[in-house]
């Protein structure tokens, strides 16, 4: 059983999160009542919508229980997510099904737009054709004998097997947004449930450590929160049961871990950020449907890249950039163009047309970053929930089967008419989860990432470690708050340049408001892009292009910079170097960086790249994120 | 009922910015991957729906509906967004939307369906909808509905209307070189093809939504089939129109030069 939310830590709970409710003269905030209130639509919330809305019902057509909100009404269950659409989402998927196919026995993927079987997998090792990329002593030596022995034809060096706990075939292949569309439509065509997308939350309501619902964003409000024409304070909507799926960058999730802690020895620290692509493939490409690659080494060691292929010769390809690469200016979306580049992937890619972009944080602690699962009135899934195995690198369906567990076991309280506390969430979802294969395959995966905190290398043979003996041996690694471990740029590039020429390079960047990565890579050799026009675009173009960017009016700014003094103070910026969008800019006229809700996709890359920790001491840096509106508008990502 | 008599006749298109690429269908000219492209309630038809629900609170015992034709399932994620904005009763066509159907034959079916609302008063029927449609913007729909249905007073391009207590009313229409031209109709029945009206998007209100919720569900189960045969439409050709891009990053640029290379571009 999980450890006891009694026991954690109370520092900075306040008796209610919404003491602070001062509302212009002839407000009021305006209350609803619901019996189970759900923040956020992905694959958790799928699983967990469907799996209730199936059993809501007898057979007899009546209701497993009444409503307590609405007397005579059977249970009212809505689901609040903030994108514009259900199929808003971002990544390319590949996995086992497992979650998903207990859940639909007779699942045809013929009606899931991009779905297909997986039919050939390769893992590829990338060695650098350009020189540019800082490699470590023995991937140097490594490279050198897999180029004597004639190993790395196209530069690339393709692994004779895949270890088990790797491999994802039989498997299936998903867009994210098309399967969360697809899951929504049947959901709602189930009628149990609604689902409202455009709608973020701005926090959990608080009472102690209960939760009581949820409070929805203010509307009609200038970029700072202060009430223009047509204000409408944020309802506050009331239930039995909050379901958290807000993902790992949301709202409610993380105002849960900053008031409540996290059990002891968990922390959420490891991140990455996933940027990706789906692309036309040039006609004549000899890339079949089904085939999924996987590669390391390249544009860094310690940049990973997928390759997925759809039907209708279509890819969905993208690069994970993780938290523990240490580099002050880790730019996706250039390492991303230089990643297609590599000879082995250009010769599929050259002539094809980018139809969507897009960009996420992934939470990569797993295990170790599981928060208090349930407490009186709430109950957490999906990957906030530390559902993502970072053994396997799969994440998706591992969440869906969270939300799946969590289903049964609230029909189940609901048929036994009991309330949602701690204790009967803690009897029956807990429960489940802890004897599911999600927990026995998470417990392998626990510390299989440790190693990647004494370098790329020896993270590598920890994966392999932990992946062979089933999570008994593991490579050992201690984890640091992400704002402690980013380097200056002076250290970063020690040796490489001197300290004169950075400066130089930053005043010139910053007097145009750029970011500092295109002039810093270029200085080290990576050679600029030559931009095709169609798949290799500028990074505001894949906005427009790809990502199709947008965001409504009256909403506040949702990311903001807590202390500005701290802001002025920073060298570093990681937040401009690291920002998806580049919606985070640098000031010309000094301070504070700059935010740009247009062109923000919501990715929370500025919740772990900011370098400077925040007034309030902790885990957190200096760069708050809340939920806001609008963001992507591609459903295909 | 006392009140209004609102219809809004209103489908869905691809969502703003979306890659259009038209392609041969089976049964004629289609987009690309329709279905998989978010979709919008169409804009000009989202202005009459809110327009419709703003005189709908002013004006009490009134009503709303709106009339969608369109692919079920798309009306149905749709309808997640836009019912938490205004009330509405919900009226389902299931049949395309992609913008290539006969304006003759949509307006009849779109006609039957607001024959056949159950106790809507011809007599006081207030027939709203969007001057043109982003779809394809022939805007001769909602004309030809009107026609059908025997409602001669039409008014174009309204960004305005104003209730008078006898019934009677005054429109706001755009007229050319920038105008207004105002009007005055002694009353129902009339036709009102919305401009961008003069209210803003109203906020998402989610005791708005469960309410209409309760409704939409059961209209999109219900929906009636209109596979719009098109028969004897021919189309000659189908293209989008032609996009050129060209991103460059310009600091301190003036006003003037701004406005002076956006003449030489629309120029050329």
């Amino acid at each position: 059983m999980t450890e006891d939310i009694a026991s954690a830590p109370t520092e900075g709970v306040s008796s209610t999160e919404n003491s602070s409710d001062e509302l212009p003269e002839g407000f009021e905030r305006q209350r609803m009542d619901v019996d189970i209130a759900c923040v956020g639509f992905g694959p958790a919330m799928g699983g967990f919508l469907h799996t209730l809305s199936q059993g809501l019902t007898k057979e007899d057509g009546s209701p497993v229980a009444e409503s307590k909100a609405m007397p005579g009404m059977p249970p009212q269950v809505i689901c609040y997510e903030r994108a514009d659409d259900t199929g808003f989402g971002v990544s390319g998927v590949v996995t086992k099904a497992r979650g998903v196919r207990a859940s639909f026995p007779d699942l045809d993927l013929s009606q899931i737009p991009f779905a297909t079987e997986v039919t050939h997998e390769e893992v590829l090792y990338l060695l650098d054709p350009i020189g540019a990329s800082r490699r470590p002593f023995a991937l140097r030596a490594g490279d050198k004998v897999l180029k004597s022995l004639g190993l790395a034809k196209e530069y690339a060096y393709k692994l004779p097997f895949i270890p088990e706990f790797l491999r994802k075939e039989p498997g299936v292949l998903l867009s994210m947004g098309q399967f969360t569309q697809w899951a929504a439509a049947q959901i709602m065509a189930q009628g149990q449930a609604q689902i409202w997308p455009g709608t973020p939350v701005a926090g959990p309501i608080l009472d102690d450590k209960a939760v009581a619902g949820v409070r929805l964003q203010d509307q009609g409000v200038d970029k700072q929160g202060k009430p223009e024409a047509g204000f409408m304070p944020g309802m506050d909507i009331h239930a039995q049961l909050t379901v958290v799926g807000d993902g790992p960058v949301g709202a409610v999730g993380r105002k849960l871990d900053q008031t409540l802690g996290m059990p002891t020895g968990h922390h959420s620290r490891e991140w990455a950020v996933g940027m990706k692509m789906v692309v036309d493939l040039p006609e004549g490409c000899a890339l079949k449907e089904g085939t999924v690659l996987h590669t390391l080494g390249y544009p860094e060691p310690e940049i990973f890249g997928f390759l997925y292929v759809y039907p209708g010769n279509v890819a969905s390809l993208g690069i994970f950039v993780p938290s523990w690469m240490d580099s002050p200016v880790r730019t996706a979306y250039r390492y991303l163009q230089h990643w297609m580049q590599h000879p082995t992937l250009w010769k599929h890619l050259k002539g094809g047309r980018m139809r969507s972009w897009g960009a996420k944080s992934l939470q990569e602690s797993g295990r170790q970053g599981e928060p208090f699962l349930v407490g009186d009135g709430f109950a957490r899934i999906g990957e906030g929930s530390g559902t993502t195995n970072v053994l396997t690198g799969a994440g998706f369906d591992e969440a869906w089967t969270s939300g799946a567990l969590l289903g049964i076991s609230v029909l189940e309280l609901l048929r036994e008419d009991k309330p949602f506390t701690r204790e009967n969430l803690e009897r029956t979802y807990v429960r489940r989860r802890r004897e599911s294969w999600l927990e026995r395959e998470a417990k392998i995966a626990g510390k299989s990432r440790d190693g990647f905190q004494m370098g790329v290398v020896q993270g590598l043979i920890g994966m392999a470690l932990s992946g062979f003996t089933e999570g008994r041996l593991n490579a050992p690694g201690v984890s640091r708050k992400p704002h402690e471990r980013i380097p200056s740029l002076e250290a970063y590039y020690a040796g490489r340049f001197t300290v004169g020429e950075i400066e130089s390079i930053r005043r010139e960047c910053t007097a145009k408001g750029l970011p500092l990565h295109d002039a810093l890579m270029e200085r080290v050799g990576w050679p600029k892009i030559e931009y095709d026009g169609q798949l290799l675009v500028s990074h505001q173009d894949a906005l427009l292009m790809g990502g199709k960017v947008q965001a409504p009016a009256g909403y506040r700014d949702h990311v903001t910079f807590k202390s500005l003094a701290t802001c002025e103070s920073c060298e570093a910026r990681v937040c401009i170097e690291a920002c998806s969008g580049q919606a985070i800019s640098a000031n010309p006229e000094g301070g504070a960086p700059l935010f740009d809700r247009e062109k923000c996709v919501h990715c929370g890359a500025c919740i772990w790249n900011c370098s400077k920790p925040g007034p309030e001491g902790g885990e957190s840096a200096n760069v708050d994120f809340q939920a806001g509106a609008g963001g992507l508008h591609s459903a295909e990502n | 009922m006392n009140g209004l008599q609102i219809v809004v006749l209103g489908s869905i298109v691809p969502d703003p910015l979306q890659t259009l690429e038209p392609v041969a269908g089976p049964t004629g000219p289609a987009l690309k991957n329709e279905l998989m492209l978010p979709a919008v309630l169409d804009p000009w038809a989202a202005c009459a729906l809110f327009e419709a629900a703003n005189l709908a609170k002013k004006v009490a015992g009134s009503k709303v509906w709106l009339v969608a034709l369109g692919p079920k399932a798309k009306l149905q994620q749709v309808m997640m967004s836009v019912a938490q904005k205004a009330p509405f009763e919900l009226v389902v066509l299931d049949g395309p939307a992609g913008g290539f159907t006969d304006a003759a034959e949509t307006a009849s079916v779109l006609a039957g369906a607001v024959g056949k609302i159950p106790g809507l008063d011809k007599g006081k029927l207030l027939l709203f909808g969007g001057w043109q449609s982003a779809s394809r913007s022939t805007g001769a729909v909602l004309s030809m509905v009107g026609e059908k249905l025997g409602v001669t007073e039409q008014f174009q391009g309204v960004d305005e209307i104003d209730l008078a207590k006898d019934g009677g009313f005054t429109v706001l229409e755009r007229i050319e070189g920038g105008c207004y031209q105002k009007s005055h109709c002694k009353g129902a029945p009339a036709l009102l093809g919305w401009a961008t009206g003069s209210l803003p998007e109203p906020p998402n209100n989610p005791q708005v939504g469960m309410q209409n919720m309760r409704f939409i569900m059961p209209a999109l189960a219900k929906a009636q089939p209109a596979p719009l045969k098109g028969e004897g439409l021919k189309h000659l050709g189908v293209e989008v129109p032609s996009q050129r891009r060209e991103t460059r990053i310009v600091k301190n640029a003036s006003v003037d030069d701004i406005a002076r290379e956006l003449a030489d571009w629309i120029r050329a």
